[in-house]
């Protein structure tokens, strides 16, 4: 499938993948992060069962502490 | 000029919400002042001391006072015009919505990234319209190349989003400076987007 992913254009296997999944294969294993999905909040616990599937937009936001 | 008039009028008609005053609100704040923006509401529980003086917009002799107060103090002496509405509070999911409500944009300027996500997640679930602005990856020194503004919708993310902070990497006033002004310089062009 085809995704948009932080604003570029990702193939991965497969039809429909879990958030979890997607950050397993792309090395995603901060603490902190915020994740939409087509501009919805996915809350952390909605990680392994929420489906990305094809054409859907999916933004994960990577936070570290300093201010 | 007719056209910076124009800017001018605007931006004072503009308010912006700041969520922290150390190293990214304070000097974002300044900056926003310096430009004339209308409005600032600025929320911040901590008091000025002294290792902050390397980055944040603070003075010696302002040292235990309430970081709020100091900013208020600071900025009423760039003597822009600039209205500040200070709350020397903790911002968490019980104030947010009342604090910020009347804000065109927000500006999430804390150093913990747990109350960053806090602030985030709060606004995205419950005012999912109002343009955001974070900071994530400030810390250490050089590398400004990696620094940079990503936009996802309303939401605005500045900093390089790998450099924490730590014993050895610590907050240093140029990085974070640049973090600080980028955040202003996304408020102005989402504030100046229709003129």
């Amino acid at each position: 499938m085809k995704i948009n992913l932080n604003n570029r254009v990702e193939t991965f296997d497969g039809d429909t993948m879990t958030i979890s999944e997607i950050m397993k294969v792309k090395n995603f294993h901060f603490k902190m992060l915020v994740v939409k999905l087509n501009d919805n909040l996915v809350l952390k616990e909605n990680y392994d069962i929420q489906v990305v599937k094809e054409g859907d937009d999916l933004k994960i936001i990577h936070l570290v502490s300093g201010g | 000029m007719q056209n910076f008039k124009k800017i001018k009028e605007c931006l004072k008609s503009k308010i912006v919400g700041i969520a922290g005053a150390g190293g990214l609100g304070s000097n974002c704040a300044a900056s926003l002042a310096r430009t004339g923006v209308g409005k600032l509401i600025i929320a911040d529980f901590d008091i000025v001391s002294e290792p902050n003086l390397n980055r944040q917009f603070y003075f010696y002799n302002q040292i235990g006072m309430p970081k709020v107060e100091a900013l208020k103090e600071n900025i009423d002496r760039i003597n822009s015009g600039t209205i500040l509405q200070i709350h020397n509070t903790k911002v968490d999911e019980s104030n947010i919505a009342l604090l910020f409500a009347s804000c065109d944009v927000v500006v999430e300027a804390f150093d913990d990234a747990f109350q960053k996500k806090l602030l985030i997640e709060f606004m995205l679930a419950n005012m999912p319209d109002k343009p955001l602005v974070i900071g994530s990856g400030i810390a250490g020194w050089g590398n400004s190349g990696a620094i940079k503004v990503e936009r996802y919708n309303n939401l605005y993310v500045c900093g390089d989003t790998f450099s924490e902070v730590s014993e050895d990497n610590p907050p240093l006033a140029p990085r974070v400076q640049i973090v600080a002004n980028m955040q202003a310089n996304a408020v102005l062009e989402i504030l100046l987007n229709n003129i």
